[in-house]
């Protein structure tokens, strides 16, 4: 048993490497997307505000699964045809920029206007607030929600094996069709599934206590 | 202390400034001109609009019409006819001519005392962080705090942070420093430090306008007194005529009785 298993080991760390590279892509892109829409959200006008304030409420309130297979199924009828290891990305993003909106929109609103207008009262402009003033305090509100989302992300990528991706999830799966030693391979997986969060919500909290000095 | 007259240039020119919020006239076509080197104290009863004007002189509230110019140029609209406002980066500069001193102190938590002071230096006036640093030593020096240099305003005394506060704006060398009753949050005890660091910036010639509810303290230490009431200028005028007990002015004599009865 164990020497099929072994024997399976490269394939499985390939799984392994695909679902870690899809959880950073997702992770970076909904990042830096989330950043932009939520400070639209925040300060944009009008319209900006609404249209982000629907697409998240919209996103948000619908199963990454339905997500996932609108964009690989639903998307070709409008004549959008991607990859699925991009339509899978593009539909994790969009799921986690919603997240990553609502995050920093409540982070941004826990720093009092008073920090605001003492910013422009010494002549800093929008993006100088923002960088100097507001984010830096931001950041630690922002931080715990996040890492939780990251972690998120990191577990619902596998479900990109189910357009027949071959992520860890997948490689299991397919290990398990030839071996079906089921047991032994999905504790295999949920170790490294675990670890890999593990690791993570470690260094969130040395973050955290790095941040630490700021009020409250 | 300079005083003003009509035919004297005004460093801050306020026009006939009217601002409502929904159906309320907060502001009623106020007008008032303030010198070089003058120390102009605002009082009146809460909501009489005090506050409010003060945030338009650096357009931290807009207005909904007439107009503010301080050196002769508008603050928060473009030059010319229409009302345009002005860009994010003109508005910013403009900003940048005035200090303001908040009644809850609103010192940035993330940075120390230094820090503070070194923000607007070195992304505003563009100095070098040495030269800033410098600066902001002088003028902890100035307030008293030249040993709270590196500490975080959460390590600070309330008195201690509003001077920090003090010091943060009259370090970006403004035309003229607005003070938001800086003393109102702060225990009895500490006000004392915080008004002679005041006291001798007035000095120093400093302009200044400031919301205060320190009768004694605009007394002593303004060379006028705007008394306003209802969103207007009701009295103006040098210390001992506004404060004077045989005013004729019925709201004045009321808020003057309320206030002196409240002392004792």
């Amino acid at each position: 048993m164990l020497g099929q298993i072994a024997y399976a080991l490269p394939f499985l760390a390939e799984g392994f490497a695909l679902t870690l590279w899809v959880s950073l892509l997702v992770v970076v892109l909904s990042l830096i997307a989330g950043v932009v829409f939520g400070v639209g959200l925040v300060y944009g006008p009008a319209p900006l505000r609404w249209a982000v304030r629907i697409f998240s409420d919209t996103v948000r309130g619908i199963p990454i699964l339905v997500l996932i297979f609108f964009v690989y199924y639903g998307m070709p009828a409008v004549g959008v045809h991607l990859q699925s290891f991009w339509a899978a990305v593009l539909a994790l993003t969009l799921f986690k920029t919603a997240q990553v909106v609502e995050y920093l929109r409540g982070a941004v609103a826990s720093i009092p206007k008073g920090q605001s207008e003492a910013a422009m009262a010494i002549g800093l402009t929008f993006r100088q607030r923002l960088t100097y003033v507001i984010f830096p305090q931001a950041f630690r509100r922002f931080l715990p929600p996040w890492i939780n989302g990251v972690t998120d992300a990191v577990k619902g990528s596998a479900l990109v094996s189910l357009l027949g991706i071959t992520d860890l999830m997948q490689a299991i799966n397919q290990v398990i069709g030839r071996t079906y030693e089921a047991m032994p391979l999905y504790i295999l997986g949920a170790l490294l599934y675990f670890g890999v969060n593990y690791a993570l919500s470690l260094a969130s909290r040395r973050l955290e206590q790095r941040f630490a000095f700021i009020r409250e | 202390m300079a005083t003003t007259s009509d035919n004297s240039p005004a460093l801050l020119d306020i026009a006939e400034v009217s601002k409502s919020f929904g159906s309320v006239e907060v502001l009623r076509s106020v007008s008032l001109k303030v010198a070089k080197g003058e120390v102009v104290a605002i009082i009146g009863p809460s909501g009489s609009g005090k506050t409010t004007l003060l945030r338009c002189v650096n357009f931290l509230e807009s207005y909904d019409s007439g107009s503010i110019r301080i050196d002769g140029k508008e603050v928060g609209f473009r030059d010319g006819g229409a009302r345009q406002r002005r860009s994010e980066r003109d508005l910013a500069a403009m900003r940048a001519e005035t200090g303001m001193v908040f009644q809850g102190f609103n010192l940035f938590p993330h940075l120390t005392a230094a820090g503070n002071i070194m923000l607007g230096l070195t992304k505003v006036r563009g100095k070098s962080s040495g030269e800033a640093r410098s600066i902001a030593d002088h003028w902890l020096g100035r307030v008293g705090l030249a040993h709270k240099a590196d500490s975080l305003p959460a390590e600070l005394s309330g008195g201690q942070q509003q001077r920090v506060g003090i010091a943060r704006a009259v370090a970006m060398e403004p035309k003229i420093l607005l003070l938001d009753e800086i003393t109102s949050a702060l225990d009895p005890e500490l006000v004392g430090e915080v008004l002679a660091v005041v006291k001798s910036l007035a000095e120093d010639g400093m302009t200044m306008v400031m919301v205060t509810h320190e009768m004694a303290f605009a007394r002593d230490a303004s060379s006028r007194i705007v008394f306003m009431a209802d969103g207007g200028v009701s009295a103006v005028g040098p210390p001992k005529e506004v404060l004077a007990a045989e005013t004729t002015n019925e709201r004045l004599r009321t808020f003057l009785a309320r206030f002196r009865a409240s002392q004792f």
